[in-house]
């Protein structure tokens, strides 16, 4: 059943040689926290869960010590539930994919054709009127996209952005953490916010044009 | 060939214009949902207490599905009692 623990009973049963009540109250309490949070919009089975609850009891008993006591225990513990989750969820769902497969080679500033995925790009006119086209934007974005993103932020932004692939997934086939590349684009959106907004581009426009379309 | 679809294109172009100087990455985030969801589940102005943890949230989306599922945990928890 539901156990009404502190956090400080929780963190007294589960320090040291954990309290076997405690942890199974814990599973069964994230487990049907996970059933709630993914049974409805993700194709998972109920081992699936258990695999997903168990991992997490290894993550929380591991770092028991860094839980600072700013939620409840219970809201923690569950947050970790749910990351581990959305880790293998997210893993297994893009296992075949490689970048490649989303940005081919080459998309460097040679306009070589066929192969850039920048080929929404039409031709890269200067936008002079304030009244921006959807077609003028696609213009103006590809070419900022090409001309201020290195290689690496340029890969990132198309597989984050336009294939949606999670940002930890794009970041394991990088060599680097989720954190790093989240860094990475925010440069990149920093840069390319910079030069947009000396084009004239305003969120007014994205929107204004987008009603019509 | 990529062909993008106008969403998602005015998608890449709010998030790009509303990028800040000042950001929080996904492990600053992550340290800090916890307190953010409760916040949320109390009905307070979360958005207004931790504006950076909001802020990542509306630009990442990896940890937004993350929260989202959180959130909806919780909540099912809460009621279920
Ligand atoms: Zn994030």
């Amino acid at each position: 059943m539901v156990s009404d623990r502190t956090n400080e009973a929780w963190l007294a049963a589960l320090r040291g040689s954990p309290d076997p009540q405690a942890v199974t109250d814990l599973r069964d309490r994230l487990l049907r926290g996970l059933r709630y949070a993914l049974k409805q919009h993700y194709s998972v089975t109920e081992s699936d869960l258990e695999d997903f609850v168990q991992d997490a009891l290894v993550r929380i008993l591991d770092n028991v010590e860094s839980f600072r006591g700013e939620s409840m225990f219970t809201t923690w513990a569950q947050k970790i539930a749910i990351r581990a989750a959305f880790s293998e969820l997210r893993r297994k769902r893009w296992a075949n994919i490689r970048l490649q497969d989303l940005v081919p080679e080459g998309t460097e500033n040679d306009d070589s054709a066929e192969t850039s995925p920048f080929d929404w790009i039409a031709s890269a006119e200067p936008t002079p009127e304030h009244h921006i086209t959807q077609q003028s934007l696609r213009d103006v974005v590809a070419q900022v996209i090409r001309d201020e993103l290195t290689d690496l932020q340029r890969q990132a932004l198309v597989a984050v952005i336009l294939h949606e692939m999670p940002i930890e997934e794009v970041a394991r086939r990088m060599d680097t953490n989720r954190n790093a590349l989240y860094k990475l684009l925010h440069d990149a959106r920093q840069r390319l916010k910079l030069r947009l907004e000396s084009q004239g581009v305003t969120v007014e426009d994205v929107l204004e044009d987008f009603g019509s379309e | 060939m990529i062909s993008i679809e106008p969403k998602k294109l005015q998608h890449m172009v709010r998030d790009i214009l509303s990028t800040q100087s000042i950001e929080i990455g996904c492990d600053t985030c992550y340290a800090q949902l916890d307190q953010f969801v409760e916040l949320v589940l109390e009905g307070k102005d979360a958005s207004v207490a931790m504006p950076l943890v909001s802020a990542h949230l509306d630009v990442c989306g990896a940890c937004r599905e993350e929260f989202e599922a959180l959130l909806f945990a919780l909540r099912s928890l809460s009621q279920q009692r």
